[in-house]
Parts: C-alpha cells; structure tokens; sequence
C-alpha cells in the first residue's frame, strides 16, 4: 500500500491552506475530495474525445460511447453484479432511489401495502417513499433505534409481513456512522418475499461491497462520495426487478420504437437512461473506482478503523463532548455536541482554524429528533485523513470550549 | 448617534483586530450585551427563518420609534443580531427603511460567512426592514 504521504499527495486539494491554516477536511461525509487521475479523466474526456454517447456513426461518438459502456463494465465488477445490464448510471443516490420509488409503487403498490425504512434514514431515503404512499395508499413504517445508534432487529421482525411490499435501509447511517446488519436485514425480508434496496451513500467507500453476497435487490450509490465526480450515480437491481419495472423518466435513448400511437422501450440498462447521460461523469467514476483498487478496499477499511479509533479515544477525553452514536460497528464518522456550546457556533470556530466539519441535522432530522437535539457538529473522515489531523481537531474543540465557557 | 455613525463606531471598533478569533471573540462579548427579548416572544411567530440557528426577533412599536429585542440559541450570532440592534433600534420606520447597512462587508461579516450563514444575517435585516415597513403602513 502507497504510504500516507503518497495517498495525500493523490489528492491536490489537501494541500491547500484556508484561511493561512493547512487544510484539515473531515467533511467526507458530504463529499469527498477528488484524486489527480479522477480530474484528469474528465479533462480527457473533454481535450480529446467528448461526444454525445449511443448516437453518432462518427469516430468520437464510438469513443466516448465504448469509454461509457467500459465504465459501466468497472462498476459492475466493483460491485460483483451478475450482469451489466443491471448497472444502471443516474445522477446518484437520491435520484437512483426516487427512480426505483415511483417505478416500484406504479408496477407493484397497493392501497395498505407496506413499505420499511429504518430511523436512521438520510432524509434521500424517506422523503420518495413518503411520496409514493400518499401516491398509492400505502403505509410507510419505521424500525426504531437504540440510544448507542443501533436499529432494533427485533422490532424489525416484528413488522414484516405479508403486507411488506419493500424494505428500505441504508448500509451505514450518514449522521452517526452505524453500519446496519444489512445481510440480516436482506435475509429477513426475504423470507416473506420482500425485495430490499441498500442505500449504498455511506457504504461504499468504506469497503468490500458484493451485490451476489449481499443478495440485495437494488444497491444505489453516488460517485463524488467515492472520489469520483458528482452528478453521476448507481442503481444497481437485479435483472428480473428491472426487467419488470416501468422506467421512471422518459426521452431519447431509452426507447425502441416510437410512434404517437405507442412506444416500446430499449433493452437494459438503456430502458432506464433516458436524455444524454452524463458520460463524462461515468467515465471520471470508473477512474475513481481503480484508484479506491489500486490503494485496495481492505487497506482503506483498516486504516480508518485504525482513524475512528484514534479519533473516538481523543474526542472521548475531551470534558463535556458527547459522541452520539456509540455502535461498536462503525465507519470513522464522529457525530458529537459540546455540552451548552451551540453546534453551529464550534462550526464557525473551528471553520476558521481551518477545520471542515458539518453541522446541523445532516439532512436525517428524525435522527436528531430521536435523541431531541437540533443537530450535532460531524467529522466525518477517510483513508486520507491522517492521526494529526485529528489531533488538531481535538486541540480545535478545546479551543472551542474555552472561547464559549 | 445617526445610523450611519452607529456603523461608523462598529467598524472602528472591528478594526482593531486583525485576527479573526479576536473578532469572534467581539461577537460573543456582544451577544451577551444583547437587549433581552421576553420569553413570551420566544416563539414561532418571532422566530427569522433562513437561519442555521434559530433567531427571534421582537419589534415594539411606541408610534414614534421601533424597539428590538432578540436572542438567538448560537451565541455568535447573537452577537450578530446585537450589532444589527445596536445599528437599527430604536430609529423611526423610515430610518430603517431608508438604510444602507454598509458596515456588514466593512467589517468582513458577509465575506467570511459562507452563503447559508450569510442568507441567514440577510434574513435578520429583511425582517426588520419588514416591520418597519409594516409599522410605517400603520402610521398612514
């Protein structure tokens, strides 16, 4: 494995300063920063052979159309699915997850059916579903957490059923950091014929995911949170899911035949790409998916469980820091509050000490109200963080306290 | 002190530091200088949205001058709210109508807020701007 000098050094904009200070990002949660290679796959897509994909009989068009179509072939053996044709590109997360919730609820969803989200939900992963039960009729119902983070599996057995149409869940909560027994999660719904999505936002930069494993039926993910570009997302579903699912968007590219009368559609995954994709989005993704294999999933993993580890015994130190989310299966996020110290005001602070964190609700509110906070200042950190920056993040926290006691 | 001369005084004041901990420090001692608002007020009616932290904003209106008070739950931008109170309290309606509130980007506030924050001191001023105009409707 490269050293930590090497990593950081694959990443330009970690060696910039604001505000005079070194740049410490614990923001990665959010986004996260971009290698050289990523930014230089889309200057090359742009400097020598930019051209809309699927259409053109010219030489640039088959270019940019094979470099699409081999992009989709990197994702799907990053993610171990069966088929190709079950890699389908979005413009991420929350638009994967909105496609599957109306085309879902238009083919299978009845009045009283029953969808299951947990309470850990970024809000992605709850606001579509809570439109296609107005939509339908049906009911939305939540598994609940314990107070270190945890959902509760129990109450989770105890709401399937019959009525369950779909479930749900994220991999790795965005705002706390808990990884969800998703296998356990999978296996249960199943067992009353129940597909399962995994929200994959959180998940899929912090190790080894395999759809065959996992036996999910939709897996969705976002580039720019795996150093890749933003705009460029997966939806991964199983070939007779997709098969039998209605598109969710309608345009070029997508169809087979069109009449006035009646439109057939294209074969998978095309049936689901409706309009001019983003190409250059998908290429920039493949590239981020050969860097996060070059450094190796496993290496990455152990070196942030070595970072959360580090991290959570020096914020634990700090008098009247509380760590919300104490699940011993964690990534290295870190969502805590400074007792009587408003998050936004230690946000600003350490903002100006040079430290990106994220606060407020983290777009999950009903985990905030789960423990009857307003929100909670988070570092969320990666494989290129390093041991002394979250020395100074702590240094920054007692500086913090010390301004507002 | 015209309004002008109240801006005046505040980026004087915030001159005398260059280092931006020396500023917040100003801010947080003048959050605690801030003119109490009842608790009665302290509800959704008052409550500016556009903020990251939640901002209450009470206008008192004696037919002549408009009186504010505020808190915030941030005590930063309590601080914030204090300079817009100590800049635009207890002026008539059109005073605070009329203003210019150049010492924000004077004093580096707008700059060194990024935009969410920065909408949410715009929020401030729009609602005062708001009730003044609302109070001055009344008067006619």
């Amino acid at each position: 494995m490269k050293n930590i000098a090497e990593i950081r050094a694959d990443f330009p904009i970690l060696g910039r300063s604001v505000y005079d200070k070194p740049l410490v990002y614990f923001d990665n949660g959010a986004t996260t920063q971009k290698p050289q290679c990523v930014i230089d796959a889309l200057t090359e897509v742009y400097t020598s052979y930019n051209a809309n994909i699927h259409r053109g009989v010219h030489y640039l068009s088959d270019m940019s159309s094979e470099a699409y179509e081999n992009s989709r072939e990197k994702v799907r053996s990053f993610i171990n699915a069966g088929k190709k044709e079950e890699v389908v590109f979005t413009s991420g997360t929350t638009g994967s997850i909105n496609g599957i919730a109306f085309s879902f609820g238009e083919r299978y969803i009845k009045p009283g059916d029953e969808i299951i989200i947990s309470h850990l939900e970024h809000h992605a992963n709850i606001v579509p579903w809570q439109m296609m039960c107005e939509r339908k009729g049906a009911v939305l119902r939540v598994i609940p957490v314990n107070d270190e983070g945890e959902i509760i599996f129990e109450e989770y057995l105890k709401m399937l059923s019959s009525k369950t149409k779909l479930v749900s869940v994220t991999q790795v909560s965005n705002a706390l950091g808990t990884v969800l027994p998703v296998n356990e999660i999978i296996t249960a719904a199943h067992s009353v014929n129940a597909p399962v999505l995994i929200d994959g936002a959180q998940g899929i930069q912090h190790g080894v995911v395999d759809v065959k494993i996992m036996d999910c039926d939709f897996y969705v993910f976002s580039g720019h949170k795996i150093y890749g570009p933003t705009g460029i997302g997966i939806l991964y579903g199983k070939e007779k899911w997709l098969s039998e699912l209605p598109p969710f968007q309608g345009g070029g590219d997508m169809v087979d035949k069109v009449t006035f009368e009646k439109t057939t559609y294209n074969e998978l995954p095309f049936k689901f790409e409706a309009g001019t994709m983003n190409f250059t989005g998908a290429i920039g993704l493949a590239r981020a998916l050969d860097y996060v294999m070059s450094i190796g999933r496993i290496d990455i993993a152990i070196r942030e469980k070595y970072l959360l580890s580090h991290a959570t015994e020096r914020l634990s130190a700090i008098k009247d820091l509380k760590i919300y989310g104490n699940s011993v299966r964690k990534i290295p996020t870190i969502s805590f509050l400074l007792k009587d110290i408003h998050q936004y005001d230690a946000g600003m602070i350490l903002d100006k000490m040079g430290i990106a964190v994220r606060t407020g609700t983290h777009c999950a509110q009903p985990v905030m109200d789960r423990y009857g906070i307003d929100g909670t200042i988070r570092a969320s950190i990666c494989f290129y963080n390093t041991r002394e920056e979250i020395d100074i993040l702590a240094g920054g926290i007692e500086k913090v306290i010390s301004m507002f006691a | 002190m015209t309004i002008n001369e109240v801006q005046d005084s505040i980026i004087g004041e915030f001159s005398f530091f260059d280092d931006w901990m020396d500023k917040y420090n100003l801010l947080i001692d003048l959050g605690k200088e801030l003119p109490v608002i009842d608790p009665k007020f302290k509800v959704k009616d008052f409550l500016i949205d556009g903020c990251q932290s939640k901002v209450w904003l009470h206008p008192d209106f004696d037919e002549k001058l408009i009186s504010f008070t505020a808190d915030s739950d941030a005590i930063i931008t309590r601080g914030i709210v204090a300079l817009l109170i100590k800049v635009l309290s207890k002026r008539t309606p059109e005073e605070i109508i009329s203003s210019d509130l150049y010492f924000i980007e004077k004093i580096g506030l707008r700059q060194n807020l990024s935009p969410t924050r920065s909408n949410g001191l715009l929020s401030m001023v729009r609602q005062m701007k708001l009730y003044a105009m609302a109070f001055d409707a009344m008067k006619k």
